[in-house]
This record gives structure tokens, sequence and C-alpha cells, in this order.
């Protein structure tokens, strides 16, 4: 079985963003970046796959500057076969059909079986990208996977819909799964496998060759929320927080009067 | 702008984001027409025009061919807005309704501002504004950022039928099994994020919600690392909880937990991030590490 699975790389979630100069994005130098956590999930998902399977070629593929081969690395230590670096130096600024169009140009020609994609990022989070890369190959996409099945030539999930409820969906291969948080366990990789991956084939494309399309959505600025709250914020020795705490709830709510 | 909203139904009911989609149209004052797989018996109460697929012949989940309805809706409505909750459901259908009307898609729109979309960026820390390039724009709507509409009112039905194959099978749905505890319930909610750092540390949580008298909660990625069952999950995809006093513990406040406690009496956060969402809807945030700061209160109040 032919398997691609694409992620994306993020700065880490908890830092301290600063608004770029463009006044559209943020700042990247001073951060972290990890690949984007419901990847890893598509990632985990997709080696697990091709651990069942046996023959298969597992291709992990993303779109960004120089700095996202960290991410490839990653994921050819967790267990793909093959890398794919798309470089574009921009890649902030394409718009999510721009980011599907670009994949599905490089997936059409390949015949994958199965395509996993994260169901969102955690920068931008439209959660659009697998889908669209599932109508522009033209094959069914499952969305919101958390639990993957493989048997037969056919997928099957459980969606996560809302309150606890999940839907069992099936699909015949090929067919696009975007994979959503607690699907699976994601591994760490080993030093042995980290080796192994250096040895990998990690190939390099230019974005022009596989994005011929406008973008949808023009970006016009990147704010700090308004602050609503009114938070009271406390910060101090926790002693004295412990006192003040318990002070509050002895003023403001019920709990303790029992 | 005019707008069709499509509405969500499942398990046989009209669900109450219906009326959220309305709120939306009404406060921008649009022009809209409503869209939705759903039944005769369950109508939403509005005064407006509503293309109705019935769901015994199209199915609950069916992707593909509610895409094709959804579009005839479009068509006839003339509309060029075709608006969405941020749903399971609607995160889902919306990109292939795009994709089909060479039309943007905003996710997840929490304002509609005079230049465009207000949308939440790197976990709700930043906001994007942007605005669609195309003459039709799907949009998305995060739930809960626009006030429901009151019910009120009967639609005009106009009944649409397809019958495009699908490339999905419906296997059908699956509950939660219940678990030890009704969350929904309690008073008191104190509950554990990924700031208690790893597993052994959920017990401090436990210990504070019983000096506190309540029950222990957990925000998403601890219930995924299975450090605590899914029965005590906070958040759309857990429960909605709205206790006399929940104490959110290193608890950043990802939209998803936020949605499901942010109607709580009150609300203490303890968080070394002073920056982080929970302060939008806490009302004491203190500034610690929950490993050292829990204990301490816990010792106190049994003291």
């Amino acid at each position: 079985m032919n398997i691609l699975v694409c992620i994306k790389q993020v700065p880490d979630m908890e830092s301290r963003f600063k608004i770029a100069a463009s006044g559209t994005w943020f700042e990247e130098s001073d951060l972290a970046w990890r690949i984007n956590e419901y990847d890893e999930f598509a990632v985990e998902q997709a080696v697990q796959l091709k651990e069942q399977l046996g023959d298969s070629d597992l291709t992990v593929l993303t779109i960004g500057p120089a700095r996202v081969k960290e991410a490839l690395k990653k994921s050819l230590a967790m267990g793909c076969d093959r890398a794919l670096h798309v470089v574009d130096d921009a890649a902030h600024e394409k718009d999510p059909f721009q980011i599907a169009s670009t994949i599905a140009a490089f997936a059409k020609e390949k015949s994958f079986d199965v395509i996993f994609t994260g169901m969102q990022s955690q920068d931008r989070g439209s959660g659009q990208v697998g889908v669209l890369v599932g109508e522009l190959l033209n094959i069914p996409a499952l969305t919101t996977a958390v639990e993957f099945a493989c048997e037969d030539g056919a997928v099957t999930v459980r969606r996560e819909l809302e309150g606890g409820l999940k839907a069992v969906v099936k699909a015949q291969t090929p067919a696009l799964v975007t994979c959503q948080l607690g699907l699976n366990t994601p591994r760490y990789p080993t030093l042995p496998n980290i080796m192994k991956a250096k040895k990998k084939e990690l190939l390099e494309v230019p974005v022009n060759d596989l994005l011929n399309e406008e973008s949808r959505l023009t970006a016009l600025s990147l704010t700090y929320p308004e602050k609503k709250g009114s938070a009271l914020i406390l910060e101090g020795e926790i002693s004295d927080l412990v006192d003040k705490v318990i002070g509050i709830l002895k003023e403001k709510t019920a709990v303790l009067a029992k | 702008m005019k707008a069709l909203l499509v509405g969500e139904y499942r398990e046989g009911k009209l669900l109450e984001s219906t009326y959220e989609l309305i709120g939306f149209a009404k406060q921008l004052n649009a022009e809209f027409d409503l869209f939705m797989v759903g039944s005769k018996d369950q109508l939403p109460q509005v005064d407006a025009k509503l293309y109705l697929a019935d769901v015994t012949t199209v199915g609950e989940y069916n992707p593909s061919l509610h895409k094709q309805l959804i579009l005839e809706a479009a068509d006839k409505a003339g509309a060029d807005t075709i608006v969405f909750l941020h749903s399971s459901s609607g995160w889902d259908l919306a990109p292939r309704v795009a994709l089909a009307l060479n039309a943007a898609q905003v996710s997840e729109v929490v304002e509609v501002t005079a230049d465009g979309y207000l949308l939440p960026a790197c976990n709700a820390k930043l906001r994007r504004t942007v605005k669609s390039a195309t003459a039709k724009t799907v949009v998305t709507l995060q739930g809960g950022a626009f006030m429901a509409a009151d019910p009120g009112g009967a639609p005009q039905v106009e009944e649409l039928s397809s019958s495009a194959d699908g490339n999905t099978e419906f296997g059908g749905y699956e509950q939660a099994e219940a678990g030890e505890v009704d969350l929904g319930k309690a008073e008191i909610i104190v509950s554990a994020g990924r700031g208690v750092g790893k597993p052994e540390n959920v017990e401090m949580i436990q210990a504070l919600a019983k000096a506190l008298g309540g029950e222990y909660g957990a925000s998403r990625p601890v219930v995924d690392a299975g450090w605590v069952p899914h029965d005590r999950q906070v958040g759309t995809t857990g429960q909605v909880v709205s206790p006399k006093l929940y104490v959110a513990c290193g608890i950043s406040g990802a939209i998803q937990h936020l949605a499901g406690m942010k109607k709580s009496e009150f609300i203490l956060a303890i968080n070394t991030d002073k920056d982080a969402p929970i302060n939008e809807v806490a009302d004491v945030l203190v500034v610690a590490d929950i490993k050292q700061f829990a204990p301490a209160l816990t010792a106190k109040l049994e003291g």
C-alpha cells in the first residue's frame, strides 16, 4: 500500500507571540518549532498502518521554509520511509486552498491508497486542508478520526462528534483521513531510529512546481485579543495566595460556608 | 449579503446551534434562507424560507450527497454566503461546498468587523482578520460566538430531493458509556489541565476537589493521555458544565474547554502564564505553579 501523511510545523503554543512588522503574521525568530500536535497523531497512525500491512511505502510531506526539515526528520525517525519538503519561504501567506492544491498536485500522480492529515493546525486551525485535498483528488475524506482501522481495502473510522458521541464511518480506499487528538499514542523516536532516519530519502521541490492557484483569502491583520477578562490577578508567595483565595471564596461564593 | 444558513440535526432532533446561525444573520441584518437535512416534525421556529431534505431518504451523514443538496439550495436562494457552525458537521461539509463554489472559506469566525472576519489563531492567543477574495464565501461560526436568536415563527418549507451516490458508508452512532460521575450535576468542579505535568499529580487535584466538597474533572489533553477517564472531560466533546465554583488547574483555556465551562458562576484559575486564554473567563487568576498551589490550598482547607 502507498501511504501519504501531510504535516505542518507550528510554533510551540506556550510561546509569547510578537506581531511581525507586516502586521499580518507573528515574528518567527525566538520561537520553538514543533510538529503540529494533530499531525503527530497522523504520523503515528500512518506508521501503524504501514506496520500492520508490511509491504508498504510511507511518504511524509510538508510545506515551508528550511526549518520544516526538522519536522520531516522527526517523522522519518518515527517510521516514515521518505520525505518531501515543498520549499516555500512564504508558506504562512498561503491560504488553505493553496496548501491543499499544492498537496493534491503532488499526490495525484502518486496514487496513494490512504492519506492522513491532522484535522487542523494549532496556529491557524482552519480545519480545511485535509477535506480539500480529498475533494481535489475526488476520494472520500473522513474527518475527525479518534479510531482508525484498515481492512480489505476499506478504512473505518470513528468520528468524534460533540458531547461524547461518535459516528462510525467507512469508505473504500483510496481515502483520506483527518486525525483528531487522542487517536493513538504518538511514539518517541528512538536513538537507533534517529540514526537510521539520516539515511532516508528527503527530497525538495520548489512550491512553484506544484502550486498554480491564487489565494482566495486576504489576510488583513494579526492582533492580540481584546482583554475581555476582568480577572483579578494574584501573584506572590504561595502561602499568601492561599489565604487570599480562601478569603475570596468565602466572600464571593457560598461553597466554603457548608 | 444573502446568506444560506445550514442548520444542524442529529439523532432525530433539531440542534439548538441552528439558532446561533439565525442570530448571526440577524446581527448582520442579512437576508437569509435556511437549509437543513431534517424532518418536518422538527422544524426550526423561524420566519424564513427553509430548504428541507428529508433525513429518512438522504441520511444524517452523507457528505457528498449533503454537499449536492446545499449547492442546490444555495443556487435557489441566490446566496453569496453559506454559513455553517464550526462543529464536527460544519467543518466536515464546509470545505466541500467552498471548493464546489470556487469560494473562499473563513473558518471559526468569532466576530464580523467593518473590514472582514475575525478569527482565533495560535490557540486563541492571537486574532486574525481576513476577508474573502472570491464572489461567494463559506463561513463557519465558532460555537457560542454569536447570540442564539429566540425561536419564533414558522418556516416556509420547500422540499429538496437528490439521489447522488455517496462515497462513504454511515455505520451509526456510539454514545460514550455512562461513567461513575455526572459532572453536569456537580456544584464544585476542580479540573486538571496539562499544567499538572504527570499522571501522579492528578491525585493532588482529586484531593483539592475532596477538600472543597466537589468533583474533579479534566481538560482534553489530560483525558487523551489517559490520566483521567473520559466521563470527567469538560468541554464541547465532553461535558458542558455550570457549577457554582469551577477551579481550572493548569488549564490554558482552549476554545473547546472554555465553551464547556464558561457559564460557571465563579471561576478560579491557577496558571503560570497570566496571558493564557483562561484569563478571559476567570474571576480570579492565581499566577502560580499548580503543583505547589494545590497541595497548599488543600492543606489550609483541611487544616
